[in-house]
């Protein structure tokens, strides 16, 4: 059974139809790219997976259980309880947060007690208070990004804050976690980089991830399948070789014969 | 009577009212935080408080404390109520459309209370809880025991606010949501209910602010909650509207201010001056003294 499978998934906003009859699955342990030119719909696909739209039509299965279809949508924090995560194409970190606590914001939606038991310290308050704060450093040892967790995340360098981001969407626990341009802005050594580190996450936490990627060294590097989407549809897919002789896909990126 | 001993007396009276006016101003902070709406019916949030603490000392004959608990858990009620009917179906909407309908609540609630027979328009005298006595804190200058009272009740809920926001999960919830709603609900963080506990948090900190401002000036009345209501937004911006260390400051330097210009024989002016730093700091600098530099989001 895949971990994420969409049905005919279609959203239109006003009179602009921005994904189109979208069929896309993911085994589980998968890395799988989803490419296309500028304004294809790939980040309004990864809206739609994280109900932060509702789609027009279709339906999401995510591990056996149906996320959204045309009777109900789940909310965004409840599928991120379910086991969906996700970064962003411009960096969303709780800028005036520390390090550690945008990290332990995350962790901590996991943990259940009340504001009651939090006030009056009970001792199983502290025991979680501890473990989160364990649990957050450890991940944040990961990356590289434990040295600096008590600055706010505004003051990191770039490439660091792209790290944040993913040890704060791994904080969730998530079994599929959505990258959206990670390499964006980075030079061909961070972006080297950052290919080791999604390879060594995907083990690390047993992940199946789907990613969203204009830079092509790294899609092809990393990827096991690619979905290539243009204007809202899927025009290709398949392994990183059948996708770059695909000639549909070369259309889509320069432009088809009868154009001058 | 020295002038030093003057200044420090009315600097007593300043930060016993202010911290009144700071307790209002922390509700309308938290909420333009989070949702960035100016709660215009935050004023009458606190009169509503005061006349259920009213209520609860004159009918039920209950002590003081639980006046105060129980008008706090009814406007925090009141609070999450307002929101889900009034703000929540706005939140999409221009915001001056939210804007409106708080002006339009605020009409309503003082409006409501004339209408309904056992308050009506007229004045109520709220019952003495506490015996006035004078202390002594140093020659000629004296601290009531109704100003210990606000001020000690102030403190405790102000440090009570400050750890439930930066030691809770809901604190940090409301930390997360006020600086991006949509990463917020993406890490788990339910943003309806994050906004609903502002909400209930704020709405219970006026009623604490109102009920003791009655305690203070011993009368309530329907329209009670324009005045301080206004005179807390203008701390809420003084101090930086959205910051909470603001409002606090924001809320004692209005006080000191007031009870300075009536102590130098301008009374008549309290207001006006009020209202004067509120025109200033728009000029001068409209983030307040705690306000950070908000740039446009791309």
């Amino acid at each position: 059974m895949p971990v994420l499978e969409t049905t005919d998934l279609t959203i239109r906003f006003g009179g602009l139809t921005a994904v189109l009859d979208l069929n896309i699955y993911l085994e589980a342990g998968e890395l799988v790219g989803l490419i296309g030119p500028n304004g294809a719909g790939k980040t309004t696909v990864f809206n739609m997976l994280t109900g932060v739209y509702k789609p027009s039509a279709g339906t999401i299965n995510f591990c056996g259980e149906t996320l959204c279809s045309a009777q109900h949508a789940m909310l965004p924090s409840l599928i991120s309880m379910k086991g969906i995560a996700r970064t962003f194409q411009n960096i969303r970190l709780f800028k005036e947060l520390s390090v550690l606590d945008n990290v332990k914001i995350a962790f901590h939606q996991h943990v259940k007690y009340s504001l009651a038991t939090s006030f009056f310290h009970t001792g199983r308050y502290a025991a979680e208070e501890k473990e989160i704060e364990k649990k957050a450093i450890e991940l944040l040892q990961l990356f590289d990004l434990d040295n600096k967790q008590n600055e706010q995340a505004k003051n990191l360098p770039y490439g660091e804050q792209r790290r944040l981001e993913i040890a704060r969407a791994l904080a969730t626990n998530p079994k599929l976690l959505l990258l959206d341009e990670p390499a964006a802005s980075m030079n061909p050594q961070e972006t080297q980089n950052l290919m080791e580190l999604i390879r060594f996450i995907r083990e690390k936490f047993d992940l199946t991830i789907l990613l969203i990627e204009h830079d092509m060294s790294l899609v092809m590097g990393v990827c096991e399948r690619i979905y290539v989407l243009d204007y809202g549809k899927v025009i290709a897919q398949g392994t990183p070789a059948e996708i770059r002789a695909n000639p549909k896909v070369i259309e889509a990126y320069l432009g088809g014969e009868n154009i001058a | 009577m020295t002038l030093g001993q003057q200044i420090l007396q009315q600097l007593i009276n300043g930060i016993s009212l202010g911290s009144v006016y700071a307790l209002i101003a922390l509700g309308y902070t938290m909420v333009y935080g989070i949702i960035r709406l100016i709660n215009f019916a935050h004023g009458e949030v606190f009169m509503i408080g005061a006349f259920v603490g009213y209520f609860i000392i004159t009918l039920f004959k209950l002590p003081f404390i639980l006046a105060l608990i129980f008008a706090m858990i009814f406007c925090a009620l009141l609070g999450i109520f307002m929101e889900r009917l009034a703000y929540k179906p706005l939140r999409d909407a221009p915001r001056i459309a939210a804007l409106m309908t708080a002006v339009g609540l605020s009409i309503f609630f003082q409006n409501l209370m004339v209408y309904l027979k056992w308050i009506g328009a007229s004045p109520k005298a709220f019952p003495r809880v506490i015996e006035i006595t004078r202390f002594e804190v140093i020659e000629n200058v004296y601290l009531t025991s109704d100003k210990i009272l606000t001020l000690g009740v102030a403190l405790v809920l102000m440090l009570a606010l400050q750890y439930v926001v930066h030691k809770t999960k809901m604190g940090k919830a409301m930390r997360a949501v006020s600086q991006d709603k949509d990463a917020a609900q993406l890490m788990g963080i339910n943003v309806d209910s994050t906004i609903s506990f502002t909400f209930a948090l704020g709405s219970a900190l006026a009623a604490a602010g109102g009920i003791l401002y009655a305690v203070s000036y011993g009368k309530i009345i329907y329209n009670m909650g324009t005045m301080p209501g206004l005179k807390a937004f203008v701390s809420a911006v003084l101090g930086g509207i959205g910051s909470i260390p603001g409002a606090v400051a924001g809320g004692m330097l209005l006080g000191i201010t007031e009870n300075a210009v009536s102590a130098a024989g301008m009374s008549m002016l309290r207001d006006a001056v009020a209202f004067a730093i509120l025109i200033l700091i728009l000029l001068i600098k409209p983030t307040g003294i705690f306000g950070k530099n908000t740039r446009e989001k791309v």
